[in-house]
C-alpha cells in the first residue's frame, strides 16, 4: 500500500497573550492508503490538534503535511477550503448537524460546492443515507433523531463526496454503548468494504480496537 | 437545497425574535413615512409656490390691510404682467373645527394669476358674472357633497354676518401639490357689504399678488414696489411667493427640524435593533459557521448567509411597513383637525427613502457579525461555548 499521508517534522504551538504553548513537537508519521488509524492519548496530549492539521482545518507552526503528494501546509485559506471540500470527510463528537436542515439537506451540504446537478446530488445523498441505513429518515430534522442516528447522518455527510480520507474526532464520545457500536461497525465497514482511509481520535480503548493501527500521543509527542 | 433556502430557514430559527425585529422595522418605516409626510405637508405651500409670483403685503404685519388703490400703481411697474389681490375671510362653515381657507379674491384676475387652479371656461364665466358666487376646490366639494348651484352659508367672524354664496365653479388642482381645499369668492361682494356695514373697512385688500414677466427680476420689482409706498400710511413688504410662504412655516421651523431629525433617529434606532439581532444570531451559530468552513464553504458563502438573513428580515419588515403605512397615514389624517394640511399625500420618494433606508440597515447591520464570523478560525469556532 502507498503512503497517503506523510507528516514531516510537524510542530504546533499556540500563543496565549505573550505565552507560547507548545502542543505538538516535531511529529513524523506516515499513514498508508486504506489504513484505519486511531490516535489515543490523555486530554491535552495534542491528538485533536494533530487531527485538525491532517484535516486542513488548522496550520502547523513548522514542518510539512503531504497528503496524496499535496503539501497542504503550503496552501492558502481559499485553496485549503477547496482541498478540504474535495478530499476530507469530517465526523465530529457532537455531530454538528445544521438544526434547520433535514437529514437529506445536511448530507447534501458538501455537494452544493460541486457542479453536480440536482438529480445527481439527490442520487448521491440517497446512496449515502442508505449506506448508513437512514433512508427512511431523510426528511427528519436533527432534533427528531436519536444521537446515534444524528451521528450516522454526520457520517453520511462525511462520505457523500467520496473523500480521500475520513477524520473522526471522538465519534462515539457522546453516544450510548449500542449507538457507539453501530457507528464503529459502520466505520469499520467503510474502511474494509470501501477502502476508506480513516483517522480517528478517541479516548475509548474499545473504539480504538476497531482500528488497524493505534498510536499514542503524550504531551505533544508520539509514543 | 439552495443557500437562499438556508437563509430563509435561519431567519425563522427564532420566530419570536425575528417577528419582533420585523415589527420593529415595519413600525420604523411607518414612523419615518408619517413624520416625513407631515414635514412635506407642512412645506407644501412653499414647494407649490411659483417663481413668477410676488406677494406684496403690509410691511408691519400680514394682518393689516393695504389700500385697494395700490393696484393701479403696482400694475404700472415695468415687468409686472398682472396684479391680483385677496383677503383672508375665514368664517365658519357648518362646524368651526372644519377648517379650510376661505378667501375674497379679485374674480377678474385671480385665476389668471393662479393657473394651477383649473376651472372650465363656462364655470369661470358664470363665476365672474355673479357677484355672490364662489368657486370651491374639488376636495371641499367632495367632502361637503356640494354641487354647482348649491348655496354655502358662512358665519362671518372677521367679517361679521351671515354670508351666502352660490357655488358656480369647482376647480381641479393641476397636480397633487396644489391645495384643492380653498373657497374663493368675489372681493367686490365683501367690499360692498363693508361699505354698507363698516365703511372704515371698505377698500381694504389683504395682499397683492404680482405676476411678473421674468423671475430673475423679482428682487428689483420687489424693491420698486416697496419704494412706491415708502413713507405712506401703509408701507408694503414685497417678496417672492416662496419667501412669503416660508415666513409662515418659519415660525414652526424648530418643530419641523425636530421631526426631520426624529425620523432619522428612528432609522438609527432600528439599525441598532437589527444589528443586535444579527449579532445574537451570528454568535449562536459560531459552531455552525465553523462547520460550514470545515466543509469547504468560503467566506463569500458566510457573507451571503449572514447578510442574506439580515437583508431578508429588513426587506420583509419594510414591505409590511409600506403595506400598513397607507391606511395608517390615512387614519392619522382623519384624526387631525380637518383641513389642517390641505395637501397630505405620501410622496413616492418618501416611501422609496424609507425602504432604501431599511434595506441599507439590513446590509449595515450584518457587517459586524460578518467580520466576526470571518475572523473566527475553524478551531476557535469549534471551541466556542455560547
Amino acid at each position: 500500500m502507498a503512503v497517503l499521508i506523510s507528516i514531516q517534522n510537524v510542530s504546533k504551538s499556540y500563543s496565549r497573550d505573550s505565552l507560547k504553548i507548545p502542543v505538538l513537537n516535531n511529529i513524523n508519521l506516515d499513514v498508508q492508503e486504506g489504513e484505519f488509524l486511531s490516535l489515543m492519548g490523555p486530554s491535552g496530549s495534542g491528538k485533536t490538534t494533530l487531527l485538525n492539521l491532517i484535516a486542513g482545518i488548522d496550520k502547523p507552526s513548522g514542518g510539512n503535511i503531504l497528503i496524496a503528494n499535496v503539501d497542504i501546509s503550503k496552501l492558502g485559506e481559499s485553496a485549503l477550503a477547496n482541498w478540504r471540500a474535495n478530499n476530507v470527510g469530517f465526523i465530529f463528537q457532537f455531530y454538528n448537524l445544521i438544526p434547520v436542515l433535514t437529514a437529506f439537506e445536511n448530507v447534501e451540504l458538501p455537494l452544493l460546492l460541486t457542479k453536480l446537478s440536482k438529480s445527481e446530488r439527490k442520487k448521491q445523498v440517497e446512496t449515502a443515507l442508505t449506506l448508513v441505513e437512514l433512508q427512511d429518515r431523510m426528511s427528519h430534522y436533527p432534533k427528531q433523531l436519536s444521537g446515534g442516528q444524528e451521528q450516522r447522518v454526520a457520517i453520511a455527510r462525511a462520505i457523500v463526496t467520496d473523500p480521500l480520507i475520513l477524520v473522526a474526532d471522538e465519534p462515539t464520545g457522546d453516544l450510548d454503548r449500542n449507538s457507539a457500536e453501530e457507528v464503529l461497525t459502520l466505520m469499520d465497514r467503510l474502511n474494509k468494504e470501501f477502502k476508506k482511509t480513516i483517522i480517528m481520535v478517541t479516548h475509548d480503548p474499545h473504539a480504538a480496537e476497531k482500528a488497524t493501527h493505534k498510536l499514542h500521543l503524550d504531551k505533544g509527542d508520539l509514543v | 437545497m439552495k443557500v437562499l433556502k438556508l437563509v430563509f430557514k435561519n431567519s425563522l430559527r427564532h420566530k419570536l425574535r425575528t417577528t419582533l425585529t420585523i415589527i420593529g422595522i415595519a413600525v420604523a418605516v411607518v414612523a419615518f413615512v408619517l413624520l416625513q409626510t407631515v414635514v412635506t405637508a407642512w412645506n407644501a405651500g412653499v414647494e407649490a409656490s411659483a417663481a413668477d409670483r410676488l406677494i406684496s403685503r403690509q410691511a408691519v404685519s400680514f394682518i393689516f390691510p393695504l389700500p385697494y388703490a395700490y393696484k393701479d400703481k403696482i400694475e404700472s411697474i415695468p415687468g409686472v404682467k398682472l396684479v391680483s389681490f385677496a383677503n383672508w375671510f375665514q368664517g365658519v362653515y357648518i362646524d368651526k373645527n372644519q377648517f379650510f381657507a376661505r378667501l375674497a379674491v379679485d374674480a377678474e384676475t385671480y385665476f389668471d394669476v393662479y393657473p394651477e387652479f383649473l376651472l372650465t371656461k363656462e364655470e369661470l364665466k358664470t363665476f365672474k358674472a355673479e357677484r355672490n358666487s364662489c368657486v370651491i376646490g374639488k376636495d371641499i366639494a367632495k367632502k361637503y357633497n356640494l354641487k354647482l348651484g348649491d348655496v354655502m352659508t358662512i358665519e362671518g367672524d372677521i367679517y361679521p354676518g351671515s354670508w351666502e354664496f352660490v357655488v358656480r365653479g369647482i376647480y381641479q388642482p393641476r397636480d397633487k401639490t396644489v391645495d384643492a381645499t380653498q373657497m374663493l369668492f368675489h372681493w367686490t361682494y365683501l367690499d360692498e357689504k363693508m361699505r354698507e356695514d363698516f365703511p372704515i373697512r371698505a377698500g381694504d385688500v389683504g395682499w397683492y399678488i404680482l405676476k411678473i414677466s421674468d423671475p430673475n427680476n423679482s428682487a428689483q420689482i420687489s424693491e420698486q414696489t416697496d419704494n412706491l409706498f415708502k413713507n405712506s400710511r401703509a408701507e408694503t413688504k414685497t417678496e417672492t411667493e416662496r419667501a412669503f410662504q416660508q415666513s409662515f412655516v418659519q415660525s414652526t421651523s424648530a418643530i419641523i427640524t425636530s421631526m426631520n431629525v426624529l425620523s432619522f433617529v428612528i432609522i438609527g434606532i432600528i439599525m441598532l435593533v437589527l444589528g443586535n439581532t444579527m449579532i445574537m444570531s451570528a454568535r449562536e451559530r459560531t459552531r455552525e459557521y465553523a462547520v460550514f468552513k470545515t466543509l469547504g464553504f468560503s467566506g463569500k458563502h458566510l457573507v451571503g448567509l449572514i447578510m442574506g438573513e439580515s437583508f431578508l428580515i429588513s426587506a420583509f419588515g419594510s414591505l409590511i411597513g409600506v403595506v400598513i403605512t397607507y391606511p395608517l397615514v390615512q387614519s392619522f389624517q382623519d384624526f387631525i383637525p380637518k383641513g389642517f394640511f390641505p395637501v397630505f399625500e405620501i410622496a413616492t420618494i418618501t416611501v422609496l427613502l424609507a425602504v432604501l433606508a431599511a434595506l441599507s440597515i439590513g446590509i449595515f447591520a450584518s457587517i459586524f457579525p460578518i467580520q466576526k464570523a470571518l475572523r473566527t478560525t475553524i478551531v476557535e469556532g469549534f471551541r466556542f461555548v455560547g
